[in-house]
């Protein structure tokens, strides 16, 4: 099923000139955002990227960059009540975050 | 305890002596004995955990046999959270392999890799402290592709000589993915967010709410106990109970069909039409009970809705934050003036 949030929102860039083409990021990607096509990396799906992040620390060249974060509304809530950077609620007991 | 305890690599040497010492440093890895088979009190552990009534089921860190491994069989890396390792462990039935569990804090491989606890740095240290270099002779871990977010595959390498190989998203699929020759295919890889993953978190969904949920059903009775004492509060109660049924469970199951993007909109729409429905059943005419009722109810689940998000599996951090910055601000007047117009309605019984 193709869920599908927000349009042209994601801070997923793609550095195309220095990507080597290992793949590692198609691999590590939950949302096939990239795909190699003719033998060049492209990102079919960049409005599925979740910001997770994986796919920017696992690149050997550091072709791709992602401002990646929990897309959490309640962490996010409480980062902005706390004052502090919004962080999954899973350590403190009391949410639906994961 | 799923273990059965300490179970070492090689039979410690009782006898003192200088060779004893010497023998016991290089022996000091406590390797556990773990099984494949998932026994009736995992299936009590799982339940509780997905009711949310216990939240944390932590395993120690470390390495874990299954079946009988040896120094070529493969490496399996887990988070401490008793779930993902079970998983694990079922998912390797029939097979000799290790297991080895790193410490997240008791939570999931998904969840800590995004906190980075299931992390480049946890990876190094623990395949430095359980010498793993000593217990097997090839150099391939195999790390659940959720907790890529954490791992940075060539910085392990770098530290450590170990190659990182990602596998398949669900562990239900590992044997596959290891007879394949550790080729995933597409689905391997693609995180789901299906009927059931939705299903399973509506209990946490509910808890999360309940104390909010009998607050606000305890001021409303105040309200009108102290205010008109009219039958009003009945509907209250009973509009109350749908719009937290709309943001808990409606929604979560109704995701993908329901228009819109935005999480919020879709608990708005889908208890509008609940309290809609309500007041034409119902027959209500008051209009600051019928005016409050479709301000606040569907306010308050798209509430409930926007912080589905944090359990959903596809949100991102820059998608929330405009989605909250775009419709908070509604939600924050809508629910002001519904409750005002329902305080109104029950304190003048009009
Ligand atoms: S991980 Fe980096 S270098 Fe490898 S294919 Fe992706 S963008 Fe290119
Ligand atoms: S941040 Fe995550 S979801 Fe987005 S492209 Fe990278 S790996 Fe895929």
């Amino acid at each position: 099923m193709n869920n599908l949030y927000l349009k042209n929102i994601v801070t997923l860039k793609l550095d195309k000139e220095a990507c080597v083409k290992c793949g590692m990021c198609i691999n590590v990607c939950p949302h096939e955002v990239f795909e190699l096509k003719n033998s060049k990396l492209e990102m079919i799906n960049r409005d599925r990227c979740m910001e997770c992040g994986a796919c920017q620390i696992n690149c050997p060249v550091g072709a791709i960059s992602v401002k990646a974060g929990v897309g959490c509304a309640y962490a996010m809530i409480k980062g902005a009540l706390t004052g502090t950077e919004p962080s999954c609620g899973c350590g403190d007991g009391d949410s639906g975050c994961c | 305890m799923i273990t059965n305890k300490l179970t070492n690599l090689k039979p410690k040497c009782s006898c003192s002596g200088p060779s004893s010492t010497l023998l016991n440093t290089s022996m000091s890895i406590n390797i556990q004995q773990t099984t494949a088979e998932l026994g009736i009190v995992d299936h009590f552990t799982h339940l509780r955990l997905r009711l949310g009534i216990s939240r944390y089921s932590k395993v120690d860190p470390g390495i874990y046999k299954v079946g009988n491994p040896d120094q070529d069989s493969l490496v399996f890396i887990s988070a401490n959270y008793v779930m993902s390792f079970n998983k694990l462990r079922n998912a390797l039935k029939g097979m000799n392999a290790w297991i080895m569990v790193l410490d997240t804090k008791g939570i999931n491989v998904w969840c800590a890799a995004g906190k980075g606890t299931f992390g480049t740095n946890e990876l190094i240290k623990r395949i430095t402290d359980v010498k793993l270099s000593e217990i097997v002779k090839h150099k391939i871990i195999i790390v659940p592709q959720l907790g890529a977010p954490g791992v940075s595959a060539h910085e392990v390498g770098k530290a450590t000589n170990f190659k990182v190989i990602y596998g398949p998203v669900r562990a239900e699929d590992l044997k596959t993915f290891v007879n394949n020759g550790f080729k995933a295919t597409k689905e391997m890889r693609q995180v789901n967010f299906n009927l059931t993953d939705r299903i399973v978190l509506i209990p946490v969904e509910i808890k999360m709410i309940l104390k909010y949920a009998i607050a606000a059903s305890l001021l409303f009775y105040f309200i009108n106990h102290f205010g008109s004492n009219s039958n009003f509060i009945n509907d209250v109660l009973i509009m109350l109970l749908l719009a937290i049924v709309s943001g808990t469970i409606l929604s979560p199951i109704l995701l993908p069909f329901v228009p819109f993007r935005a999480f919020s909109l879709k608990g708005f729409l889908i208890s509008l039409i609940a309290i809609l429905a309500y007041i034409a059943y119902a027959g209500l005419t008051s209009p600051y009970l019928v005016a409050g009722s479709i301000l606040l109810f569907p306010a308050l689940s798209a509430f409930i809705s926007l912080n589905f998000t944090g359990a959903s599996t596809y949100t991102s951090v820059s998608g929330v934050r405009k989605e909250m910055r775009r419709y908070i601000p509604f939600i924050i007047g809508f629910l002001t003036v519904g409750f005002i117009l329902i305080t109104i309605s029950l304190v003048r019984g009009i």
